[in-house]
């Protein structure tokens, strides 16, 4: 197979509660779709409250977009649409009725189709929105032509599910989807694995990719660091990336003719009684995802993994592109002298804490800032956990000051928030990095479209 | 610790808004944040975050200047009884040290804090803890004789005009303590130079040069030994003569991480090259000194240990880090060998880079813009 790429720059951080290769059944009748999950998409709503669906109806559009669709998971009834602050709409929730009823699309063979009648079928089933671009880490648009596709086939995330084991049995589906990408760029579909592990046979026998192989801590497994090795991102480029669980439904949409939103997620951290892993939906209800599964500490539900995720209320919906959910703890307590006392059981990046001669140590973390905001003071912190060959804390500065140039030749184009989610961490001013670079991706794709 | 968390609980409401008092609240929030870790939670983005922050960056350093400091005193002490001709046991060294560098610490403390919490206080900041290391910096750059309102003075124009007027902690150009030391340099060149001033309570008769005042001049053989320049039983500032002290000091920093060893190795090798030019040149005798001397004497060390390695005022990328701390090395041998109005260059090759700091920096960065436009060029070709 091909070369290594070796990656050294990162942090593995280690935490208590991997998931156990175990899979289970979770059935409730309890899913939602949040509009608030899709970057810059203003939803218009296509169904009311009460309304009967199946998998596959459409649920809302982009309201600039109108050809992205967003559809239901599953067939029910339509239980309430939740709105925030200003009518913000924060959650659409459906109540299955277990009858699995699903629109049918048409089984085709991709390779058969046309360019544009993959994009169409991929539109009209909901299932685009799966597809999203660099820059920006925005759903696609259906009218560019990516110069390549990403797919990372590995996660290094702390507690990060093991995508070998999720996809494993599904070759005929990855190879499906597969084929329906490879109508969609003129250029490579690159296939990223971790290099020095056995793979599922669904990757290594996938035909119409480029396998490359990576080996270093995390973010190695996030796919921006991964284009910025064998593809770069210009200003003006495009490239496309989404994940092997997103290839297996685009597989089984073309393969069955419906949409069928399984979704294999594990169930991860600490505070997490048996951490494993659970076949379901997209967008399924948290309490029963860790109904009795859970220890008695206020705790931190998170949709995502603790690095990138969203914070959940007892009554969320796991995100539309998240395939893991975390549980820790929460950190509201006061320490006292907490800054000044040795503090040999925490976790610190830096040496000021004996953490660093304990490397193998696995942590139970808590939702604690440790310290206040401040202005940036310590410099060569970040560029530590941040493998791109861009100055971090000055993209981050350009981003303040919003200098649409500075950020541009900066090399914005390259990054997404969640390459930035280590720094972040390590953070000694302890600020809010991801959400900056997320106005920065907002304010450059306003400022260019 | 229960009781003081029930006492700070019952007095918060006091100090947000609409209570009493709630415009002390960052005075209330920097005492109540010193005792406890606030319980502050993440809301967004990363959910976990390091244990490390800025208290804790800060103490590592105010922890790595303790050897200095408790040598500095007792160096007070020893030489003024050493002027005077009288060897004196341990305890009445550290007695005499410690009558001299505490008030100046305290002074320099009361008046810089004092000035941090007001200015947290009127732009509704939290009060950030660079000061902690600072108000110990400062004792250590001044003479050990020098008046305590000049220290006041000294500590209020730095903090004032050196750190405020551009934002705080995190947006000064120039090292507060330096500035401090420079301000007094400039305002008060009669008691900030010359051989009276090295030594507290100086016996009339005694000669208090300091190895530099030798060296200007050109009293090679008055040096004193390699040993008592590296130990510091030498005349000099208060905490900067023991380059042994300094040295144990910098290590903490190493290894903790907190400054940055590419810095502090860089200015050693400035101004170790720029002394073996002189070597080659060799036009007097204060140029043909061994190098390594260099790093002994003055403030070489201290400057290359606690003052270019503050993160604010030096270069940011590890490129620039590399450009600025040889540029201070070789501009402080510069200054002290070319310059005899000006007997330690240390203070001022610092403060020049940390003006040319920002400038090294972007001329990095415009290194990295120029490599990515050139990529665009590649892929359109």
């Amino acid at each position: 197979m091909s070369n290594v790429i070796k990656i050294k720059k990162g942090l593995n951080i280690n935490l208590i509660g991997e998931a156990e290769k175990n899979l289970k059944e979770l059935s409730t009748d309890q899913y939602a779709i949040k509009p608030i999950d899709f970057i810059g998409v203003f939803p218009k709503m296509l169904v009311k409250e009460g309304e009967a669906v199946q998998a596959g109806t459409p649920i809302f559009v982009d309201k600039y977009r109108e050809n992205i669709i967003f559809c239901s998971p599953v067939s029910g009834v339509i239980k309430e649409i939740k709105r925030g602050p200003k009518r913000m709409l924060l959650e659409v929730k459906i109540t299955a009725d277990g009858k699995d009823e699903a629109i049918d699309f048409g089984a085709e063979n991709p390779k058969k189709l046309t360019r544009e009648a993959v994009i169409d079928k991929l539109l009209k089933s909901g299932i685009w929105p799966f597809i999203r671009q660099r820059p920006y880490s925005v759903i696609a648009n259906p009218d560019d032509t990516p110069k390549a596709i990403f797919i990372s086939a590995f996660d290094t995330a702390p507690l990060a599910p093991d995508i070998d084991f999720v996809v494993n049995g599904n070759n005929k589906d990855f190879q499906t989807g597969i084929d329906a990408l490879s109508m969609l760029t003129k250029g490579n579909i690159h296939l990223n694995l971790d290099a020095g592990v056995a793979h599922s046979s669904v990757f290594t026998n996938a035909k119409g990719v480029v396998i490359n192989q990576f080996s270093g801590p995390h973010p190695t497994g996030n796919v921006g660091v991964q284009i910025s090795r064998i593809d770069p991102i210009n200003k003006g480029d495009i490239v496309w990336y989404l994940y092997p669980q997103d290839v297996l439904t685009i597989g089984r949409l073309f393969r069955k003719g419906i949409v069928d939103a399984s979704r294999i997620i594990a169930l991860t951290g600490s505070e997490v009684l048996q951490p494993a892993y659970y076949k379901t939906k997209i967008g399924v209800n948290i309490e029963a995802l860790i109904y009795n599964n859970t220890t008695d500490v206020n705790k931190r539900l998170i949709s995502g993994n603790v690095l990138t995720g969203d914070k959940l209320e007892l009554d969320g919906y796991v995100g539309f592109y998240h395939t893991q959910v975390t549980v820790i703890p929460e950190g509201d307590y006061y320490e006292f002298l907490g800054w000044g006392l040795p503090g040999f059981k925490k976790f610190s990046v830096s040496r000021t804490f004996p953490a660093f001669m304990f490397k193998n140590r696995k942590y139970r973390l808590d939702t604690n800032y440790h310290g206040g905001l401040r202005a940036y003071v310590m410099t060569g912190e970040f560029e530590k956990v941040f493998p791109f060959d861009i100055y971090p804390l000055q993209l981050i500065k350009a981003i303040l000051i919003e200098d649409i140039d500075l950020m541009e030749n900066l090399g914005i184009y390259e990054v997404d928030e969640e390459d930035f989610a280590l720094c972040e961490v390590v953070d000694t001013s302890k600020t809010e990095i991801q959400s900056i670079v997320r106005k920065g991706l907002d304010l450059m794709r306003k400022e260019m479209s | 610790m229960k009781f003081l968390r029930d006492f700070l609980d019952k007095q918060k409401p006091h100090f947000t808004k609409g209570g009493r008092f709630e415009k002390l609240h960052s005075t209330f929030d920097a005492f109540e944040t010193f005792l406890f870790v606030p319980n502050k939670v993440t809301s967004s983005g990363a959910h976990i975050r390091d244990a490390i922050d800025m208290k804790r960056t800060m103490i590592v350093v105010v922890l790595s200047l303790i050897p200095a400091l408790l040598f500095g005193i007792w160096n007070v002490g020893y030489q003024h009884y050493a002027s005077h001709g009288m060897a004196y046991d341990f305890w009445p060294i550290i007695g005499f040290g410690l009558l001299k560098v505490l008030p100046i610490l305290v002074v320099s403390y009361v008046v810089g804090l004092a000035i941090e919490f007001a200015f947290a206080q009127s732009r509704g900041h939290e009060v950030n803890e660079g000061f902690l290391v600072s108000g110990i910096l400062i004792p250590l750059v001044m003479p050990p004789d020098v008046p305590l309102w000049m220290v006041a003075l000294a500590t209020a124009f730095a903090v004032i005009i050196g750190k405020e007027v551009f934002g705080g902690t995190g947006m000064n150009i120039l090292n507060p303590a330096l500035t401090a030391r420079a301000f007094m340099f400039f305002a008060y060149p009669s008691e900030m130079s010359g051989d009276k001033i090295w030594i507290a309570e100086k016996a009339d008769a005694f000669s208090g040069a300091t190895p530099l005042g030798h060296l200007l001049v050109n009293e090679v053989d008055k040096l004193p030994t390699n040993l008592s320049m590296f130990m510091g039983t030498i005349p000099g500032s208060i905490g900067e003569t023991s380059t042994l002290a300094i040295i144990l000091g910098g290590l903490v920093l190493v290894i903790t991480g907190v400054g940055s060893l590419r810095i502090i190795l860089s200015v050693v090798a400035g101004g170790i090259g720029m002394g073996l030019l002189f070597n080659l040149w060799g036009a007097n005798e204060y140029m043909n000194i061994p190098a390594y001397q260099h790093l002994l004497m003055g403030g070489f060390a201290f400057g290359a240990v606690f003052m270019a390695t503050d993160p604010v005022t030096a270069a940011q990328t590890a490129k620039g880090k590399l450009i600025y701390g040889f540029l201070i090395g070789v501009m402080a041998i510069l200054i002290r060998v070319f310059n005899p109005a000006y007997p330690e260059g240390m203070m001022l090759a610092i403060l020049l880079m940390n003006v040319f700091a920002p400038l090294i920096d972007h001329y990095v960065v415009q290194a990295n813009i120029k490599k990515r436009l050139k990529r665009v060029k590649a892929a359109v070709v």
